[in-house]
């Protein structure tokens, strides 16, 4: 074949060349850049907190389409996209819970019913596999419709668990009571606070406490037997008062949004299963 | 359909995965004779013709300003949706609920699918109304009637071409087969690694995303792909990259809406495929090369119309096919 068509030219011949070093060039731009998306897959390792219902790391790395419906369900925007420089995969959504906490002002989990692709899910697919420690012995039962006929969150899974991280800063072990507005004036996040509307949640800041021992994450939590104040005993033999964590914990981070010391004392493992 | 239609029809298709166009094999009598009537006519003649259509030629940019009309009012829906909460149009570009209504993009739909190999209602009915709204729309018209990154893109390519006449850049053209190269490459990874890699770097979600949720970093990139159209190669992305486009091309195989090329009065002066995103779809608009006297344009036509604007003669038209006989 290649006989029967005129020889190209020395100029075509380079047009040719550069022509394809140039499709090379954008090939691994592309694909370099693609490569960045990877990130997330390396960082699968160090969780992160997602939102309820959501699958294990890498099934919603797969299934996300990065859509943002969860986010705009959210009625206290607990719920962020993550960027480039997160390394959570672009666009994936998250719950930094510090800032703000899931506290189910929703009454129904809508971030899972807004999912399209089943990243966020009632029921898993059986072929999934399933964390340790991960699903819950009950539905969770919202103390804030506690006494409706149907008082449960349809979750199966708990996102990870609270643990008291800093027991040295925590108040209540210190026998130190809290008062005030519980993460200053300036703190943006909201909660759903059922002795001043059961519907519309207010700011932290508009909501002072005052607790002659702090038991503020005990307060805030919208589960039902999810944290409790104990009595438990220190290392040196001497009685204390500490937050105890329980099995109904789903993880949503309403403790850790709550505790008034700088850091929190208690917060979510992210992805963590119970452990009795 | 006739039968070098036919050819042309399959050939066209060849052409969308990254073939280059070639002269027509065959072609109809009536193209034949046409062609032949258009070399015979007296060359004074026809100038002046010509010049007369010039002198009276109208700027037109009717369905430029319909698109971009649409493609902002698609955008912002998303964005006024969430903003005031009134939940008419929820989600991004990628997924999103009309009025309740599942829609998902099937370039997104096919990573999530390929990468997690497991298929939920929602995600069928969403991706199989836009396959069907997308089958009678055209296919690749989301690129440039919906896509914001489109937006972007044309609008950097009015500076890409000011510098290409000031003679400060040329247009560095890349080979087309790229593109399908990029759709296999993304679509292999996405069930090897099950991590859906291309939204990563999809520009149509993330500017999507950036418009209704806030910009981010991810931006940079998008950025980067305008700098490199607007300096070096013009309309990269959508031309030789964007696996949607294609995706959405494949679908537009079988659409009945297309801009139809009518032989007759063309002046062959090759002014749609100065303006054209996709000027390998217009190769049949090329003295001599129609294989027939009215002739469809491919699939990878993204009907943005600018072609139709711009034509003199009014030689290219858009066309719902069968419609006309229906009436």
């Amino acid at each position: 074949m290649s006989d029967t068509r005129a020889p190209l030219s020395k100029e075509r011949q380079q047009q040719a060349r550069r022509r394809v070093l140039r499709t090379i060039l954008l090939t691994g731009g592309v694909l370099g850049a693609a490569v960045s998306g990877y990130l997330p897959l390396a960082y699968a390792k160090k969780q992160r907190l997602r939102p309820p219902g959501a699958l294990d790391e890498k099934d919603f790395l797969a299934s996300c389409i990065k859509c943002g419906q969860c986010v705009q369900v959210c009625p206290v925007q607990a719920i962020k996209l993550a960027d480039l420089v997160d390394g959570f995969g672009v666009g994936t959504p998250y719950i930094d819970a510090r800032e703000q906490a899931c506290d189910f002002s929703c009454d129904a989990v809508q971030c899972i019913l807004a999912c399209p692709t089943g990243s966020l899910t009632y029921h898993k697919p059986a072929f999934l596999p399933v964390r340790a420690g991960a699903p819950l012995a009950a539905k969770p039962v919202l103390l804030a419709k506690e006494k409706d006929a149907e008082p449960t969150l349809n979750l199966a899974e708990r996102i990870g668990v609270a643990r008291l991280t800093r027991p040295e800063s925590c108040l209540a072990i210190q026998g130190k009571g809290f008062k005030g507005q519980a993460r200053g004036a300036d703190f943006k996040g909201e909660l759903r606070y059922m002795d001043v509307d059961r519907w519309k949640p207010i700011k932290v800041a508009d909501h002072p406490y005052d607790a002659e021992l702090c038991d503020l994450c005990v307060r805030a939590c919208p589960i039902k037997g999810a944290i409790s104040i104990e009595t438990v005993f220190a290392p040196d033999g001497s009685q204390r008062k500490s937050p105890v964590v329980h099995e109904p914990c789903v993880g949503c981070g309403v403790c850790e949004m709550i505790c008034p010391t700088e850091p929190a004392s208690i917060e979510i493992i992210p992805g963590e299963g119970w452990r009795a | 359909m006739n039968k070098v239609l036919k050819r042309r029809f399959l050939e066209q298709i060849l052409v969308m995965f990254g073939r280059e166009p070639k002269k027509p094999a065959v072609q109809s009598e009536r193209a034949v004779r046409m062609h032949e009537l258009k070399r015979m006519t007296n060359k004074a003649g026809l100038q002046a013709a010509q010049d007369a259509h010039r002198a009276h030629q109208e700027h037109s940019h009717k369905w430029r300003n319909r698109r971009w009309a649409t493609l902002l009012f698609a955008n912002l829906l998303f964005v006024v949706s969430f903003y005031f909460d009134i939940q008419v149009l929820e989600g991004a570009l990628t997924a999103s609920r009309f009025v309740g209504f599942h829609l998902i993009d099937l370039n997104s739909a096919l990573q999530v699918m390929l990468a997690h190999k497991h298929i939920i209602n929602n995600l069928l009915i969403g991706t199989g109304t836009v396959l069907v709204l997308w089958v009678l729309l055209g296919g690749r018209t989301f690129c440039s009637w919906v896509c914001p990154y489109h937006l972007l893109a044309e609008i950097t390519e009015r500076l890409h071409l000011t510098l290409v006449k000031k003679k400060l850049v040329t247009d560095q053209t890349i080979d087309r087969r790229l593109r399908s190269v990029f759709w296999v490459i993304f679509a292999v990874l996405a069930i090897a690694t099950g991590y859906t890699v291309f939204e990563a770097i999809s520009p149509t979600g993330i500017v999507s995303r950036a418009l209704i949720y806030g910009p981010g970093l991810a931006m940079l990139w998008v950025l980067a792909l305008l700098v490199f159209e607007i300096f070096f190669s013009r309309r990269a992305w959508c031309r030789y990259a964007c696996p949607i486009g294609l995706t959405y091309g494949v679908v537009g195989i079988i659409s009945p809406l297309r801009v139809k090329y009518t032989l007759e009065g063309c002046f062959h002066e090759g002014d749609c495929r100065k303006v054209c995103l996709v000027p390998h779809v217009l190769d049949t608009v090329i003295k001599g090369r129609a294989v027939d006297t009215e002739v469809p344009i491919g699939p990878d036509c993204t009907r943005c119309g600018l072609c139709v604007d711009t034509c003199p003669t009014g030689s290219l038209k858009f066309e719902v096919k069968g419609l006309a006989k229906l009436l």
